[in-house]
């Protein structure tokens, strides 16, 4: 058996979810072999080389793989499958756009988000925003999958694989890059940090979610996420988005701040370890699941955590 | 140019969803059902653009159960012109759900689709990426802003670093994401006047695409619950808390 990995990678870095989705290819079985294909990526290349469990990794460069277009990656991907059993994506942004491309073009019935490979054929994943937890067998000859990064540990960086190079396919492609706005941040990456501070409805302004949230964060070393409604109201960048549609996160410690818990923002952090509730709500759904909870005026409680920790 | 909105018909997003005892799945008798809130803003969307008069005709397709009409009716009464209701009883999956699809664009042709970007009970988030390939088309997923550029269509996509903008030849497929638009409400003439509108009732077998599940339920399962832990009285004792566990 072989599983083919797509990377997620910046060109110039591997990010953490290959390492993750590694870890899933692993528990399924098999050589595993990591496509990254980029623009001046042989950065990212050499970091999958490292990847502990890797047979070999496959660098392809090309233009069109600068921003991971999706009708570039497919025309890539569908015919290297045929010296593969299954492709294992993560469940990225990147991810999720490419990979059901690749089903459909190979006639596969794709397996979103797994949380558990049980066999080869047999896997778990949440369904209706992690309220139920499903267990499918699947009855396609080749598996397309995208992975969950909360529910594996990446593998180690202690590999040597060798790394080849394969040609890009022509283009042009229906598709093109335009534009891209990346939040710059020195804070740590909401998907794969260990602390995550959130903000919701409750900091009523763009200003206050800065004023009262980011010090916290900074404080404790953490990623920062807000609630769907923080966002919709625009006090936070959609990026920051964790819940069912948005980011899964699965921190050591999650501070959920001015969010009620509306079951789609609870599908994206309830798996976090540890998760504090800083709310004025007593019966705010969010405390059915918090490990501790301090009732209280957040811009009152905020300021003095900060200042204490 | 004329648009094709696919609309699932779902458990409604407020209504918090049992698994069945026996784990064969989640119960949905008696369940007050709805429109897929992602679909929505694919239809919002559509109708917005009509409304610019870029588009001419909103054709609503859904594939599901006899009570699919009434998800169609919603599309309608918000500004959909007829819809196309492909009447099964089996949970059509993905990958056959885009297959009919397909079919029915080669019929209809229209210029664009527009999909929710996922719906909220598989959480799958596969099917407008599967047809966009089926028809070798290009997509815009996760969409958060779509606009006419001369022959092309810029489509703002939400990103895990941020937001990406891409441009498209036309037809294309895109996928709404959250902020693309808030739906409207269908006023109460518009829901009266959406009965008259036209449905035709298909099977999938009229497009020659066999529905079986790819995949088969092994169970489902209740997720681990999680117990409420412990007021604290104040800041101190929640630092004291936390040190006390490690976690700071």
């Amino acid at each position: 058996m072989a599983v083919l990995v797509l990377a997620e990678h910046s060109n110039d870095a591997l990010n953490d979810a290959t390492a993750k989705t590694v870890a899933a290819a692993q528990a399924f079985g098999g050589d595993i072999d990591v496509l990254v294909a980029g623009h001046n990526a042989k950065a990212a290349a050499d970091a999958a080389a490292k990847l502990a469990g890797v047979r070999k990794v496959i660098h392809v460069e090309g233009e069109a793989f600068s921003h991971a277009l999706a009708e570039a990656v497919e025309a890539l991907v569908v015919p290297m499958m045929s010296g593969y059993d299954a492709f294992f994506a993560p469940a990225t942004t990147t991810g999720k756009n490419v990979a059901p491309r690749i089903a459909a073009k190979l006639d596969v019935m794709q397996i979103s988000e797994i949380t558990k490979v049980i066999d080869a054929s047999t896997f778990e994943r949440p369904i209706y925003a992690g309220n139920a937890i499903l267990t499918v067998k699947s009855a396609d000859a080749k598996k397309v999958v995208t992975v969950r990064g909360t529910a594996f540990q990446a593998v180690a960086a202690t590999g040597s694989a060798s790394v080849e190079t394969a040609a890009a396919p022509a283009g042009p492609f229906k598709a093109t890059f335009v534009s891209e706005e990346l939040q710059k941040s020195d804070r740590p990456e909401l998907a794969s940090a260990k602390r995550v501070v959130s903000g919701g409805r409750a900091l009523a302004s763009a200003e206050q979610f800065n004023q009262y949230i980011l010090p916290l964060a900074d404080k404790l070393g953490a990623g920062v996420g807000a609630s769907r409604a923080a966002v919709d109201a625009g006090y936070a960048p959609n990026d920051f988005q964790v819940g069912q549609t948005g980011k899964v996160v699965a921190p050591e410690l999650y501070i959920a701040i001015g969010i009620s818990g509306a079951i789609q923002h609870l599908a994206g952090m309830k798996d976090s370890k540890i998760i504090v509730a800083i709310n004025k709500d007593e019966e705010a759904p969010i405390f059915q699941i918090a490990d501790y909870a301090l009732v209280g005026d957040l811009f009152k409680i905020v300021p003095e955590l900060t200042s204490k920790l | 140019m004329k648009v094709l909105v696919p609309v699932k018909r779902v458990i409604d997003p407020n209504v918090r969803p049992r698994v069945k005892a026996d784990g064969t799945g989640v119960d949905l008798a008696n369940i007050k059902m709805a429109m897929n809130p992602f679909c929505e803003i694919a239809v919002e969307e559509a109708v917005r653009m009509k409304e610019k008069g870029v588009v001419t005709e909103i054709v609503l397709v859904s594939i599901g159960p006899a009570q699919a009409q009434e998800t169609i009716r919603i599309g309608l009464a918000m500004g959909g012109d007829r819809g196309i209701l492909v009447q099964t009883d089996v949970a059509v999956e993905p990958l056959a759900v885009a297959k009919i699809l397909a079919k029915i664009v080669e019929a209809e042709q229209p210029g664009l689709v527009i999909t929710g970007k996922q719906a909220i009970d598989d959480d799958a988030n596969q099917t407008g990426q599967m047809l966009a390939a089926l028809l070798d088309w290009p997509q815009g997923s996760f969409a958060s802003a779509v606009a006419m550029d001369g022959d092309k269509l810029k489509v703002t996509r939400e990103v895990d670093g941020g937001l990406q903008t891409v441009s498209l030849s036309l037809p294309a497929v895109v996928t709404t994401d959250l902020r693309l638009n808030e739906p409207r409400f269908a006023s109460l003439p518009n829901i009266m006047k959406a009965k008259k509108k036209p449905i035709d009732t298909k099977a999938p077998a009229d497009y020659g695409v066999d529905v079986t599940p790819r995949l088969s339920v092994v169970k489902v399962a209740e997720p681990k619950k999680r117990e409420a832990g412990e007021k604290v009285a104040d800041v101190d004792a929640l630092i004291a808390k936390l040190k006390s566990v490690g976690a700071i």
